[in-house]
């Protein structure tokens, strides 16, 4: 151990090198999303004639956990990358899902309207022109003015779903949503197979535009904006600019997601829009771990897993467990799950050095 | 000479309180210029209002002859104006080859690159490595900032400002906080800044303001008291009075 010297152990390469081989896809990764692969593969596994016990049955909380964790990637984008806190992401959710599910509902049988990809564009640009209009609110004032202004626009398009009943169907939620086959080609089926691989590919899609995005110049520039406003726009950062757009394409990112949840369970309620919604999502951003994308989706898994574990053993407590788990992860853990994890593999690398 | 920076009756009031007082001041091209005066003279105010950070309540400043009273920090800064703080103002989870690249970036429109990966373009990121070494962050290059020992973190702050290839740079108090032992590279490093640099240098340190500045302006209560080459100024008897014999008794 004590030949390695610090010149040892920096990466080879030029530093242009360096810093391009940081955006590299890494073992993890694949690893991450050769589970979720498998995960839906595993529907194939009674024809094949084996046994398993409880994935087959699971299609459509898989689908749920995948849209929960895009949301809670879109939070991530704001709060992990650009340092915005918001507690408004649930509005664009329900947005979205209101959105798809409306065309969904009158456009169905009109052959190119009712194409649910064509519902998740038009779920994502309803949902990202909402966040661009209130975008110019959380330039104001400071985190707390950010999170109730956010909170703010959140209560008020829960406020508006419940009121236009004639749109939305009310507190009974959107009724008779029914979603056309994918491109035509692909229906939906009761068990939800289709829903999982649609939304496994949509959440996959976003998620490599936005892990792109991130590691790129913009990217960086979002990070120095978190780091410093001042400095960043001492040095010629357009701040305000760049907050505005990250803040739209989160919204968007959020309607996708709610549309998605709209067209897999062919429904749409007041249920989506809810302060809860917001929360939630910003629950497993933070147990997950802020500002490494993996976060706010492996914190969806753990938080849905957990709940609905803890739900079966204690239907009437288990928000006690869930708020038990997130003091111990605030109060030991730096970065969440997977700042846990990085800081075990780091000091079992240096340990076996 | 051409004039770089130019501030016309400058005035700022917080209230009752006058903190710039009908400053008219002028910066040569290729000055090496220090501003000073006691605590609370205004001088850091002053600066704010120079680089865009606060307006001023009345007068106008030029910047290369365009008057750019009510700029914004981003725009000054795109025109040629660049300054460190007095306080550290770092990206402390980037490391400090990626903080002078992001600044690199906006001065040459790549930072609205978002697909190919950060650091791609092999000549920005060529020019931020020398830059750093030039300012002796050589070795620490990839550390995280936050855990940067404070006279590199100094050093940094010079660097992230230099990188937007100033014509104006206004340095508040550089060598402010930082240890005796580190404190010859920050001047050496600010003696040899290019001539290309104009230079306002604000600072409590007399050692670095004479061994600096050719030229130097003197606030008192937010007012310009007098102006000169370093030599009238330090033999100045007034100067002396309102600012070095005030030294000394604080120090005496």
């Amino acid at each position: 151990m004590s030949a390695v010297t610090s010149e040892n152990l920096r990466p080879i390469g030029t530093p242009s090198e360096q810093l391009v081989a940081a955006a590299r896809w890494r073992w993890f990764e694949f690893l991450f999303w050769g589970i979720a692969i498998l995960c839906g593969l595993s529907m194939f596994a009674p024809m094949l004639g084996f046994n398993v016990p409880i994935i087959p049955s699971k299609m459509m909380l898989m689908s749920e956990i995948l849209i929960l964790g895009l949301l809670a990637l879109s939070i991530d984008l704001c709060l992990g990358y650009a340092g915005l806190v918001t507690l408004g992401q649930g509005a664009f959710f329900g947005i979205g899902a209101y959105t798809a599910g409306l065309l969904a509902k009158h456009g169905a049988g009109v052959a190119p309207l009712s194409d649910p990809i064509l519902g998740l564009l038009a779920a994502g640009l309803v949902a990202g022109f909402v966040g661009f209009a209130t975008s110019f609110l959380v330039l104001r004032g400071s985190d707390l003015t950010r999170l109730m202004v956010t909170l703010g626009v959140a209560l008020i398009v829960e406020e508006l779903v419940n009121k236009l009943k004639d749109i939305t169907g009310g507190s009974d939620g959107l009724q008779g949503v029914m979603s056309s086959p994918i491109l035509g080609i692909w229906e939906f089926d009761l068990f939800g197979k289709t829903a999982f691989w649609y939304t496994l590919i949509v959440v996959f899609v976003c998620f490599w535009f936005c892990r792109r995005l991130v590691n790129s110049s913009y990217g960086y520039s979002l990070r120095a904006i978190k780091g410093n406003a001042l400095r960043a726009r001492a040095i010629g950062v357009p701040v305000n600019a760049r907050l505005i757009q990250v803040y739209t394409l989160a919204a968007a990112i959020a309607g996708i997601a709610g549309g998605l949840l709209a067209q897999t369970t062919q429904f749409a309620s007041p249920d989506m829009v809810a302060f809860h919604r917001s929360a939630d999502s910003l629950l497993m951003v933070i147990f997950g771990g802020a500002g490494y994308l993996y976060g706010g989706l492996i914190g969806s898994v753990v938080f849905r897993i957990m709940q609905d574990f803890l739900s079966n053993i204690t239907p009437q407590y288990w928000l006690f467990w869930v708020g038990v788990v997130l003091v111990l992860l605030v109060l030991f853990v730096r970065n969440g799950i997977i700042g846990l994890l990085s800081a075990a593999v780091s000091r079992s690398k240096g340990a076996g050095k | 000479m051409t004039t770089v920076l130019e501030t016309r009756g400058l005035c700022k009031k917080f209230g009752g309180i006058t903190a710039t007082d009908n400053v008219t001041f002028k910066l040569p091209a290729g000055a090496r210029h220090a501003l000073i005066g006691p605590n609370g003279a205004g001088k850091t105010t002053f600066v704010n209002q120079l680089s865009g950070v606060l307006l001023p309540t009345s007068g106008s400043i030029f910047l290369n002859g365009q008057d750019v009273t009510e700029w914004t920090v981003r725009a000054r800064s795109r025109a040629g104006l660049a300054r460190t703080f007095q306080i550290n103002q770092l990206f402390a989870d980037l490391t400090p080859l990626q903080s002078i690249i992001i600044a690199i970036n906006e001065r040459e429109n790549a930072a609205r690159s978002w697909f190919l990966p950060f650091g791609t373009r092999k000549d920005l990121v060529a020019e931020a490595v020398e830059l750093a070494e030039s300012l002796n962050l050589g070795d620490v290059l990839d550390e995280r900032v936050g855990s940067l020992a404070y006279g590199k973190q100094r050093l940094l702050e010079i660097a992230i400002a230099l990188a937007a290839k100033p014509t104006v740079l206004l340095l508040d108090e550089p060598a402010a906080g930082v240890p005796e032992s580190e404190r010859d590279q920050i001047l050496n490093v600010v003696a040899a800044l290019p001539a290309s640099v104009s230079l306002v240098l604000i600072e409590h340190d007399m050692d670095l303001v004479f061994r600096f500045a050719k030229t130097i302006s003197v606030l008192v209560n937010g007012a310009l008291f007098v102006e000169g080459t370093a030599e009238e100024i330090a033999k100045d008897p007034r100067v002396r009075q309102v600012y070095l014999g005030e030294e000394e008794i604080s120090h005496g």
